[in-house]
């Protein structure tokens, strides 16, 4: 085995680009949060964009390793270490047989995404690596890492150097207040038209209940609905619905108090109204927030949501040519 | 009855659409035949088809088709949906309760202060809100007429259930205040018109009336007829409870272990005409087919 945990982090789990096409039995696609971090960790180690790599929340672990390695750290601002030495992000580097990886403190960012040349090597299920803790499905064992976990990487491409960097520019982290564009729908209908002005406008913040199922905002003002006699099958409580799906980033206001943002782990649905979802261009951003961080959301329309997935795309392309 | 369908863009990937505000029969089978006939459409950019309870949810790649050709494309689909003859070649499975079971009862009892009634049980204060003159006249009702499983989701494999009996007899109740951290696996569980069970241990809101010995999730897919594929239920299957007492949940339990369990299946046609016609004989007729009538 070419990886021993020997301290597992806070929650770090195994995920590549996810298992969509299940959604509709309640398995969600799961994969990396911010994808983008995924890839390129990947890019750098000379790994296909989608190989299994560590995703690391707040805390990186301590990991021995005992095959020649290069490996690359990309995501949140958590410096690499190996053997106590300080190694850049976003960069890749060599570890000898028998050194060990451990992580600094956390500077900025929320998730850390720990590429390998030849990629984590768990059992594919339903098509992807990626580990989905409630379902106890894929990853290791179908949970976060422990210590004396002992994990097998891929065969190396051949393409592993390193001293590759991503350049300043082509990274992407949220800002101090972190925006996120989102479409207005759904049921954005139910709410009052000075709650939904109020939703823009106010800076909310990450409560400390975010995790790979959704993110819950608070401190903004709270929604006042439209008065209706609830449909039959929805519930009393004015932002309940007849249980539906729910889109990955939307955003629902169970109580019309405290909005949360569905993400990889997403429950497929519930009785909760949403006002909109996240375009998918932002959803990166969100796994990249701590809590406490303020955040504001960005009211735009199909026209901008289309260019902002554009952009995401060209710059990813970028990303790619650089590391060709 | 007057359904009228909502569409709405969920992001840029996402088209949600509501076939009605309220949970009827009608509108469930109409998010059924949409939601087949977009998978028989082979849509290209097309990669999730979800179908809930009255409405139904399709993401898209907005890369391969726009949103609103996606958009001209599903209002095509629904008018094809509205012709289609309401009938559907499903299944029909027999599942064990052991209802007032002592898991969820130790549970409920531990959640007492994040329900309506603390002074009752779930089944009690349920049997009571519906008008019920006793438990065992709940648990006649619930286990009496048979369940369209309407949904599969929230969590891997969980089914909602929508009896198939009119407005006036569907048994309803509220979710919990604050939902528990807690529910044991395979609870039978009840929230607004729905009734659930619950296929992983977890959070959960809804009432507890009892347990199923019946595995319905199995990521390691040991269990014998979960071998094929981790998950039992899909939308559209019919399901009718069946009473067991503590023996013949132990009983069952242990045929689980043995790896031989196997549910009683049979294949069924239900006709949304012939049930709005005669609800009664309708339901005896797929009931029949359980039992090789």
């Amino acid at each position: 085995m070419a990886l021993e945990i020997v301290k597992p982090g806070l929650s770090t789990t195994v995920q590549d680009l996810g298992r969509p096409g299940y959604y509709h039995l309640g398995i969600p696609e799961s994969g990396g949060m911010d994808r983008y971090s995924l890839i390129a960790a990947n890019l750098l180690v000379g790994n296909p964009a989608g190989a299994a790599v560590l995703e690391a929340v707040f805390q990186g672990p301590e990991i021995r390793v005992s095959r020649d390695s290069v490996i690359a750290v990309c995501g949140a601002e958590m410096p690499p270490k190996v053997d106590g030495a300080e190694q850049p992000g976003w960069t890749s580097f060599a570890v000898r047989a028998g050194q060990t990886l451990s992580f600094g403190y956390l500077k900025s960012g929320a998730r850390a995404y720990i590429a390998m040349s030849g990629g984590v090597d768990v059992p594919i299920v339903l098509g992807s690596r990626s580990t989905y803790p409630l379902g106890a499905l894929g990853g290791f064992e179908g949970r976060a890492l422990k210590a004396g976990d002992k994990l097998a990487l891929g065969d190396p491409s051949g393409e592993a150097k390193a001293g590759r960097v991503v350049a300043p520019d082509l990274r992407r982290l949220p800002g101090k207040t972190a925006e996120l564009r989102a479409l207005p729908g759904l049921y954005w209908r139910r709410i009052t038209e000075e709650a939904g002005e109020n939703f823009f406008e106010d800076t909310w913040k990450v409560a400390p209940e975010a995790d790979r199922i959704g993110y819950r905002f608070r401190g903004g003002s709270s929604l006042a609905f439209v008065p209706r006699k609830q449909p039959f099958g929805a519930g009393s409580d004015p932002s309940n619905i007849v249980d539906s799906c729910y889109p990955y980033g939307s955003i629902q206001v169970p109580g019309g108090t405290e909005p949360i943002v569905l993400h990889r782990d997403a429950v497929s649905g519930g009785g909760y109204f949403m006002l909109g979802t996240v375009v998918s261009a932002d959803m990166d951003l969100i796994g990249q927030l701590q809590p406490h961080q303020p955040a504001r959301f960005v009211k735009v329309d199909m026209e901008t949501a289309l260019r902002a997935r554009a952009e995401e795309k060209a710059r990813l392309v970028r990303l790619k040519q650089s590391l060709s | 009855m007057a359904m009228k369908t909502r569409y709405s863009f969920g992001g840029d990937e996402h088209v949600f659409v509501e076939i009605d505000e309220e949970m009827s029969l009608d509108a469930f089978f109409k998010s059924l035949s949409m939601t087949n006939a977009v998978r028989d459409s082979r849509i290209k950019g097309v990669t999730e088809i979800c179908p809930a309870n009255a409405s139904l949810q399709i993401r898209f790649d907005p890369d391969v088709i726009s949103p609103d050709d996606m958009l001209a494309e599903l209002k095509r689909l629904e008018s094809a949906a509205d012709k289609a003859d309401p009938t559907l070649k499903t299944r029909i499975i027999e599942i064990p309760v052991y209802y007032n079971d002592p898991w969820t009862h130790e549970t409920l009892m531990r959640f007492r202060e994040r329900h309506q009634e603390p002074t009752s049980t779930d089944l009690e204060y349920t049997a009571k809100i519906n008008n019920y003159g006793s438990v065992d006249d709940l648990v006649n009702a619930h286990a009496g007429a048979p369940w369209f499983v309407s949904m599969v989701g929230f969590v891997a494999g969980l089914p909602f259930l929508y009896q198939m009996v009119e407005r006036s007899r569907q048994i309803e109740a509220p979710k919990y205040l604050r939902p528990r951290t807690d529910t044991p696996k395979l609870t039978v569980g009840h929230g607004g018109c729905f009734g659930c069970i619950y296929s992983v241990r977890g959070a959960g809101g809804y009432q507890m009336f009892g347990i199923t010995p019946m595995p319905i999730y199995d990521p390691k897919q040991e269990v014998s007829y979960l071998r094929d594929f981790m998950i039992f239920f899909k939308p559209g299957d019919i399901v009718k409870f069946k009473p067991v007492d503590r023996d013949g949940y132990d009983a069952a339990i242990e045929e689980v272990e043995r790896g031989r369990f196997e549910p009683p299946i049979r294949p069924v046609t239900f006709s949304l005409n012939d049930f709005h016609t005669d609800p009664a004989s309708t339901n005896a007729k797929i009931l029949g087919a359980l039992h090789g009538a």
